[in-house]
Order: structure tokens, then sequence, then C-alpha cells
């Protein structure tokens, strides 16, 4: 689950207390120092040293057994160069537009309505939470079967109507639409709620008073409940950019026995291979670990940049 | 119960026009929630046929009678129960320790002042920031010298404490522990620790409820890195157990994975269930803060 942390604002840390001689304070304050040790430590080892240590792999190659050779700047020329790595930028992109736009459409319309609707809202929000807190590889299983091109419900009533079947995971965007339409079901409640609590805070006298000046229910939405709900969109684009180009568990479990390759391989032609998946052949498949480095950090920057693309339109949107 | 008047009212004034709307309000909003929960179903049913069954057109669209049958050949396939422990006894003691430590720091950020802090401070909000895929090949490479590599202990360990707990535990700290409490407690000679957890954590239960359940459902549902470091295959957590058995027998017996799939979903569907107001109602806030 996303609730991202990195989005709240870090707080304006006031100094309480003028300090003395830092000696002095310390051994006053050590059990304070001891209470919140543990994180620090475990930080220390499984946070900055690994990746200290992914800076310095990724100038190197490495398999991960033998010993490591000093490759200089090399894995990342390769790196600019991989076509590979550029495809799944692009797998990514798209799974994640294809998953993203009509989400936050649905969970728009869904949290108006819940809005307005007066009764059962608890009842609601319980039952359109609920698909979030489930497992990404029990739902990928279930959305698998779905999509199915034997028996898959989806191709059962696409015949039933008339239509052709759709060999859904063994083609390029029949992979991508399946894997977009599983991330959409499962984040689509989860953003609902996350705008309703949003629209409850838009005060009550404004759309009064929009109603007096005559506005309809449209322009109502446009005028008021959009521009005050930008905050809340923010966090919601944000969180869905950062989670959805990390993607990894959806495609993974969804495509593990559509190919004969590998099961991070992304299924047939690697249409769904994914810049984390990439990342996961590349590293533990080849057992390529200077390489994988690379795509890490590639993968970190990637996911950065859209963050601040993303920051810098609802931003400007929001001058006019 | 002004409300109920009121809506009783209105509904009387506004005769059929806004009833018919509520109505086809409500209808939406169902058809939402039969979207949300049709993938359960559809578990259920496929869970309770056999795969030749499965492969008939047209599709089955009721519950089947082969429930049984299914369960009996997933518990032959794979250790089910086995992983089921196994993932219990990952969430449960990361659930545990996360509460410790997360709420100790947090309550020191909260309530005291040292040199340093707020150094410390920055450092633990920068943490959020830091990408997973960066920290799992050199994880990798520091487990497999410590000798944790295939066992749990390599998932507990490194999720013992983490920035989003410390944070949230503080934000929620700062508001409802009062100083007053805790200068009374000191002037009555409680030390650090027993302020902590005489004074502290009996007001923050609530804050510590969504923070457990929330590690909890987490651990549960982890999966990639559980992948990468349970490498003996007969010794995993339920996730990967489930992911193994739809990778060797997702093409020949669906009804025994989508079996699996639904058992798994069973324990995490309890635990929501008992912490679903909470959960909703936290996150939301959280959100728009």
């Amino acid at each position: 689950m996303a609730t991202l942390p990195a989005l709240e604002k870090p707080p304006a840390v006031r100094t309480e207390t003028p300090v003395a001689r830092p000696r002095k304070g310390f051994r006053k304050h050590w059990h304070l120092y001891a209470a919140i040790s543990p994180f620090y430590l475990l930080f220390l080892c499984f946070g900055l040293i690994p990746v200290g240590f992914s800076l310095y792999l990724s100038f190197h190659r490495w398999d991960g057994l033998g010993s490591m050779e000093w490759a200089g700047l090399s894995q990342y020329r390769y790196l600019l160069g991989d076509a590979d790595f550029w495809t799944s930028i692009g797998t990514t992109l798209v799974i994640w537009a294809l998953a993203t736009f009509p989400m936050i459409f649905l969970a728009m319309v869904t949290a108006v309505m819940l809005n307005s609707a007066v009764r059962f809202k608890n009842v609601y929000r319980f039952a359109y939470f609920l698909p979030n807190v489930t497992s990404v590889v029990a739902v990928a299983i279930v959305f698998g079967s779905v999509f199915s091109t034997n028996f898959g419900l989806v191709n059962a009533f696409l015949q039933a109507i008339g239509f052709d079947q759709i060999a859904w995971l063994n083609t390029p965007w029949g992979i991508k639409i399946a894997i977009a339409a599983l991330m959409t079901w499962q984040w689509t409640g989860y953003n609902a709620i996350i705008f309703l609590a949003g629209l409850q805070t838009v005060p009550g006298e404004l759309y009064e008073a929009a109603r007096m000046d005559g506005a309809g229910p449209v322009q109502t939405f446009f005028r008021i409940t959009l521009p005050m709900m930008r905050p809340v969109l923010l966090f919601v684009l944000v969180v869905s950019t950062i989670t959805g180009l990390q993607s990894f568990s959806e495609p993974q479990v969804l495509l593990q026995n559509t190919s004969n390759e590998s099961t991070f391989s992304g299924g047939p032609g690697h249409a769904g291979r994914t810049m984390v998946l990439y990342f996961f052949q590349q590293t533990f498949d080849n057992n390529d670990f200077g390489y994988g480095a690379a795509v890490a950090w590639g993968i970190f920057l990637v996911v950065v940049l859209f963050s601040i693309i993303n920051w810098r339109l609802v931003q400007r949107r929001g001058e006019d | 119960m002004a409300s109920i008047q009121g809506t009783r009212l209105r509904r009387t004034r506004g005769i059929d026009g806004s009833r018919r709307r509520g109505l086809a309000l409500h209808a939406v909003l169902v058809l939402g929630v039969l979207l949300s929960a049709f993938p359960f179903y559809w578990a259920v049913i496929m869970s309770t046929h056999t795969t030749s069954e499965i492969f008939s057109y047209p599709p089955k669209l009721l519950p089947g009678t082969h429930f049984a049958e299914n369960v009996r050949s997933l518990l032959d396939t794979v250790d089910f129960f086995g992983s089921m422990v196994n993932s219990l006894l990952v969430a449960g003691s990361v659930t545990f320790l996360v509460l410790f430590f997360d709420s100790l720091a947090a309550f020191v950020f909260a309530k005291f002042a040292f040199p340093g802090k707020r150094l410390l401070f920055m450092l633990l909000m920068f943490i959020f920031m830091v990408p997973a895929q960066l920290q799992a090949i050199p994880q990798f490479v520091i487990m497999a010298r410590l000798g944790w590599i295939g066992s749990m202990t390599a998932l507990i360990v490194p999720a013992a404490a983490n920035a989003f707990g410390i944070f949230w535990m503080r934000q929620y700290m700062k508001g409802a522990i009062h100083d007053e409490l805790l200068d009374a407690s000191r002037i009555d000679g409680a030390h650090f620790l027993r302020q902590y957890w005489h004074v502290a954590l009996p007001v923050v239960r609530p804050g510590l409820a969504f923070l457990g359940i929330f590690t909890f459902m987490g651990q549960w549902n982890d999966y990639a890195w559980p992948l990468i470091a349970l490498t003996d295959p007969d010794n995993v957590t339920l996730q990967v157990a489930l992911s193994q058995l739809n990778g060797t027998h997702g093409t020949t017996d669906y009804g025994m994975v989508m079996t699996g799939a639904l058992l798994a979903l069973v324990p995490l569907l309890i635990v929501f269930a008992i912490g679903a107001r909470q959960i909703i109602g936290d996150l939301a806030k959280g959100a728009i803060k």
C-alpha cells in the first residue's frame, strides 16, 4: 500500500533548547539516543551501506561470486545504448498511463457520488477499499484466469456478443491492458476514499454561494470542487506515479507462465517487461550485479524525473 | 435526530425527482461494489470446480461442488500450512518489533530535546525517499555474508523499524500526549522508560492499532524481497508459495491454484475486517493533511 511518506511536508523542526556543550549533552541524554538507535542502526546496515555499495557496484563488473572488476563508466555507457532498457521504460509508461488515467477518473466520479449519497457511506467505503488490501499475487492469479485465452471470462463475454477471441496474455497490447486492468481494479477504490476525504473538507458555503449564483452541477464541479481538490489530486498522482513506475509483482505473477523464458521475462515478446522486471532479470537471472546496479540507478532517475514533471504540471495549472 | 427528520422532510417534499436520482446514484454505487467484489466471487467459483469444468464453455457462473477435492490436492502439492506459519511468523514479529522500536523513537522525537535532533530527524525524512531496488543487490549480498539468505531472519531484521512508522507515530504523539502529564510523572520520579510505558503508550493506542494493522498487512502481502531472499523452495512465505504454485501448475490445475489464492486471502480479510474503520479513516486523514 502506498501511503507516500515522502510527500508529507517535513515538519519545521524547532530547536527547542539551546544546546550547551555537545559532549555533556550526549552524556546527559544518552537514553534518548539509545531509544532512537535501533532504526538508525538498521538503516545503516540495510539502507545506507547498501545504497553506497550499489553506487560502487555500478562501476564494476561482478557476477556475485568471483572478484569484482573495475569497469569505470562502461555499465552506464551500455545502459544508455541498451534498447531493451529503453523499451522497458516505454512499456512501464504505457501500462502506467493505461492504469492511472481511467483510475483517477473513476475514483473521482465514485468519490463525488459517495459524497452526495447519504446512506450506507461506511458500507461503500469498506467495499471499495477491499481490493487494495488483497495481495497482488493472489489477485494476479485471479486476473490471469479472467484474461485467459481459452476459458477466460473476458473472452467468453466477447464470444457471447459475437466478437472474436483475443489472446490477451499473448499479444503486446493485450498484456499491457491486462496488467493495467489489474492495477485499476486494485487502486480505484483506495483513491476514491482519499478523494472523498478531500471532498469533505470543501466548505459547504462555497457550494451554497455557487448555487445562489445559478451555477449548475458541472460548472460547480469544475469551478469549485476541482480547484479545491488540487492538493489531494497531486497526492494521488504522485503516489500513482511512484508506485506505478516501479510495478513488478503484477506483471511478474500474471505473465510468469506465459512464455518459456525466465519468470522475469515479461511474457511473449517481453511486452510486459517493466523497468523493475528488467532490473530483476539482469541482476538475479543473469547474475550481472554490476549492470543491475546501473539499471537500478537508471530507474531511480526515471521515477524522480516523472515525479517532478507531475508536480510541475499540477502546480502550474493552479497558477492560472 | 435532527438530520433524520431533515432527510425525511426532504424526501416527502422532493417527491419523485430526488428519490429517483437517489436510487440511480445507489444503483451506480452498487455496480461499483459488484466490480470490486467480483474477483473474489470468481475465485470462489474457480476453486469449487475441477479444471475440466473450468475449461468448458459456457463458463460456470455459480459455485460448484469440488472445493474439498481442490483443497486436498493443494495440501498434497505445497506445504500450504508451513508457508502460512512462516508468513504469520514474519508478519507477526515484524509488527511487534515495528510497534516497539517506532513508538519508542517517535516518543523521543515528539517530546524531548537533545543535541543533533534536527539533523537526525532530517536524515529520517530523507530515508523515506530511497527506492527499494537500490538496496536489493547489496542487501542480498550482506544477507548472504551473514548466512541469513533462505531463512525468515532475512525478512524480519531489516523490517524491524521503519521511517514511515516513526514519522507517523511522532505526529500522533505530538498531539496526543500532553506535556503536563509528562511533567507530573517526572516530578513523581518516573524515569524515561517508565514514562514511555505508563504515560505515552496508553494514550496512543489507536495510533498503534493503525500502525500495527498497516504493518501486518504490508508484510503479509510482501512479495519481491521474499522471492529473492528465500532461496529454499520448501521454506517460503505464503505469497512466494502461491507464486510457485501458479508458475508450475498454473496451466494445468487451475482449480487447485485458485483454491490456494482464495485461502491465502482469508487471514488478511479477517485482519482487515477487524481494523477497517481505523485503516480507512486514518489513511484518508493522512492524505489530506
